[in-house]
């Protein structure tokens, strides 16, 4: 029983991310009818906000401590944060420990940015051209955005630590009772699920109780009367794409504890984001969010030992043999309306 | 132009030239189709010549792609591509899996070449059936979607091929390391001594042995695996040109412009889609095999899925349903891939050495992100303004400036013949 808890939360994380991506991804999709290749690059853009947020404040001037001597007799040079400067010492060391938190401030108005120039300067002429155009051009802006962030950061992964306070594990088994020490859960996965949720409960509340979100949603079934009812509905969904890129952001932003950042971590989340898409059905919400979290624990059960001695290899394989089964007895994958991309 | 089979009005062009096609050409091609041919013939031949125009050692020698492996891998990637365009650019299927079809093909011939001989005959014709069979399953299951169902059920097909080769099936595949011919493999026909490495060979004559030619300053090599694989490519190319001309080609044309109706007019496409997949995957197959006659070594890296991505820009770029387009664009990406990342910042210092110190530095800077480790980001920008300006690649481009000149010389032909008006194209996939 407690293994079997284990799994479930180890899946979570990567559930979460594979959930977050997919949400915006469907979200792009039904607004805009755009399958956008280059959404794991906003992951990685967000994971990058994160590397440089933390870059920006550990920024330093070295002075010279002549109290103290290195091992060659010279006097030992202290590096200062400037932000230590201004802020003073609590401040400014609590600061950088919490980059990761901060950096969450820091990206939303460059994702906005970042969501708003790729659908006004690219993503908008292509409404008209076939799916594989848009799948196409989009996979050429993801190899261009991968290797400008590899120009400027290099190829190596950067690793960015979570706060101090949130570093090491807990044991969650000891909460519930089980034995102590047999479920041990590292602090930071938690934050991050915990902060998936949020995130998605604050998208669906955000569709389902406002003005706008009702309009955007009017939108997604009936994009035509909608515009003839007198509302700019292509405004409304360029801020829905803007919209999906911070919370491909976000969840970039809040991964890097988890894995350093490097160029290519949005192309090896895309792929699998996009399993998860098809499998929860293109164009449903909750199927992306639910077939995120599945394909997550699956991945997680997987790769227990007993599993990998029944079948080997399945820990590798266990994403795309779930999602070829449901395509195959459930066309439209999980929760998938009809009509979407069956045109 | 011959390549025009794009749009439906030029489908029908296609079916008079057909008619016709007794007239003018030769082995069963109509004139255009026999003369793009032979232009292709001459090229690949003469491609030691025209790919080296620089002598040595000058400054432009780095510009020179006359040496072996380069061309042996512009020669096999264009089959590959040419392979992906018969299920791409007919019938409008988009593949991201189809490396997976080249890696099994690599590693049928690898073995074939470490326990039964190593002439690269067998190796090459194991590497087509074990794709064609790969093919046929992978494509049994997933043509039962379309549109972008299709695409990611290749892609989670090759996805798992390159994660069981990678991991479980180690003892078949050598897992990370890949499968290289050892000192110690003893084919069975082929008689090496104790402590040699096999060689690849074709009756004898070795993959790897080459002819050097030196005219003054220039120096051409002429490479024995090179021309093997251009005479398969040639093979292939002309089987690619039969079947796009064919009635099965129209077919599959038609699976792009309108499965629904061909299936209303009671014709099952799916047998004609899957007879494309597998065709299509025996061509990867081959250029699979192909590549292990060249360098005896496989490893998983064939099969991933960036693999896959490459083959779709190579065709895209070059011209998807054009029957030159992919070709070109395997021999443009293979060079550029070459070519660009062999520059570095000191030949950019020389080039512009002309420039004022200052006005130099900011050019070198500004040039450096685009070339050496960077030549991915000039793929991905020449790819992209290649999707939205030029949908239909490297051949549409050519068509136009022909076009423009042709208008330039004034044999206005009417606005009938107008080579600016392109009718609405038919979108790329099936769905």
């Amino acid at each position: 029983m407690d293994g079997f808890i284990l799994q479930i939360l180890n899946g979570l994380d990567k559930g979460s991310a594979y959930a977050l991506i997919a949400l915006g991804l469907t979200l792009i999709f039904g607004t805009l009818g755009v399958v956008n290749f280059a959404h794991g690059a906003l992951f990685m853009i967000g994971a990058f906000c994160a590397v440089t947020l933390n870059r920006l404040l550990t920024l330093s001037y070295v002075t010279e401590d002549p109290s103290r001597t290195d091992f060659l007799g010279n006097p030992a040079k202290v590096e200062t944060p400037y932000v230590v400067d201004w802020f003073g010492e609590s401040v400014g060391l609590a600061m950088i420990d919490w980059v990761v938190p901060l950096a969450i401030l820091f990206s939303i108005p460059i994702m906005v940015a970042v969501g708003l120039i790729m659908e006004r300067g690219l993503i908008k002429h292509f409404y008209k051209r076939p799916h594989a155009d848009q799948i196409l051009v989009t996979f050429g802006l993801a190899i261009v955005l991968q290797e400008i962030i590899k120009y400027y950061y290099g190829a190596n992964p950067i690793p960015t630590p979570a706060p101090e306070a949130f570093v090491g594990t807990f044991d969650f088994g000891a909460m519930l009772g089980f034995e102590p020490f047999t479920i041990l859960y590292p602090y930071w996965r938690l934050v991050y699920f915990v902060f998936a949720v949020i995130l998605i409960g604050a998208v669906f509340a955000f569709l389902q109780f406002t003005t706008f979100g009702m309009v955007v949603r009017a939108g997604m079934a009936d994009r035509e009367t909608v515009g003839l009812l007198g509302i700019n509905i292509d405004r409304r969904f360029t801020l829905m794409f803007a919209l999906a890129a911070v919370v491909a952001g976000l969840a970039g932003v809040m991964y890097t504890p988890i894995i350093s950042p490097n160029y290519h971590m949005g192309m090896d989340f895309l792929v699998l984001s996009f399993v998860v898409v098809v499998v929860g059905g293109m164009g449903s919400l909750p199927g992306a969010v639910a077939a995120g979290f599945l394909l997550g624990i699956l991945e997680s059960f997987a790769s227990m030992p007993v599993a990998i001695s029944i079948i080997p290899g399945i820990n590798q394989i266990i994403i795309y043999l779930v999602a070829i089964v449901i395509l195959l007895t459930r066309p439209r994958g999980l929760m998938g309306r009809k009509g979407v991309m069956e045109e | 132009m011959t390549d025009q089979t794009q749009n439906p009005p030029a489908i029908a062009t296609g079916a008079q030239s057909t008619v016709k096609a007794s007239r003018g050409g030769m082995l069963g091609l109509t004139a255009n189709d026999f003369r793009l041919f032979l232009i292709v013939l001459v090229i690949t031949f003469l491609a030691p010549f025209i790919l080296n125009p620089f002598p040595e050692g000058s400054a432009l020698a780095q510009f020179n792609a006359g040496y072996p492996d380069l061309m042996q891998r512009f020669v096999i990637f264009g089959i590959f591509a040419i392979g992906f365009n018969i299920l791409f650019g007919l019938t409008g299927y988009l593949s991201f899996g189809h490396a997976a079809f080249l890696g099994v093909g690599s590693y049928g011939a690898i073995w074939m070449m470490k326990l039964l001989t190593l002439n690269v005959i067998p190796a090459i014709i194991m590497a087509i059936i074990v794709a064609g069979i790969f093919a046929l399953m992978v494509g049994y299951v997933s043509l039962r979607r379309s549109g972008i169902y299709f695409s990611i059920l290749t892609l989670a097909f090759a996805q798992m091929s390159y994660a069981l080769a990678y991991s479980v099936l180690t003892p078949i595949t050598g897992g990370e390391t890949g499968l290289q011919i050892k000192n110690t493999d003893r084919p069975l026909l082929s008689n090496i001594q104790d402590g040699e490495i096999g060689r690849a060979n074709l009756f004898g004559l070795e993959m790897r042995s080459s002819f050097e030619l030196e005219l003054g300053a220039w120096l051409f090599t002429f490479n024995a695996g090179y021309y093997i694989a251009a005479v398969v490519m040639l093979l292939a190319f002309y089987m690619s040109i039969r079947l796009f001309r064919s009635p099965f080609g129209m077919m599959l044309r038609a699976v792009k412009s309108n499965q629904q109706r061909m299936n209303y007019t009671g014709l099952n496409s799916k047998p004609y889609t899957l007879a494309a997949f597998v065709i299509s995957g025996m061509y990867a197959g081959l250029a699979g095999g192909l590549m292990v006659a060249m360098d005896t070594q496989v490893g998983p890296e064939r099969m991933f899925w960036t693999a896959s991505g490459e083959v779709v820009l190579m065709a895209i770029l070059g011209g998807a349903g054009t029957l030159i387009g992919p070709v070109l664009g395997a021999g443009f990406i293979k060079y550029m891939e070459n070519i660009i990342s062999k520059i570095n910042s000191t030949i950019l210092h020389e080039w512009f050495f002309w420039l004022p110190d200052g006005l130099e530095n900011f050019v070198v800077a500004l040039i450096y992100p685009f070339i050496g480790k960077g030549w991915h980001l000039t793929l991905g920008i020449m790819f992209m303004a290649v999707v939205i300006f030029l949908p239909g690649g490297l051949v549409e481009g050519g068509q136009r400036i022909a076009g423009w000149i042709k208008n330039r010389r004034g044999s206005g032909d009417g606005p009938d013949k107008d080579p600016e008006h392109h009718p609405k194209q038919a979108p790329h996939v099936g769905e």
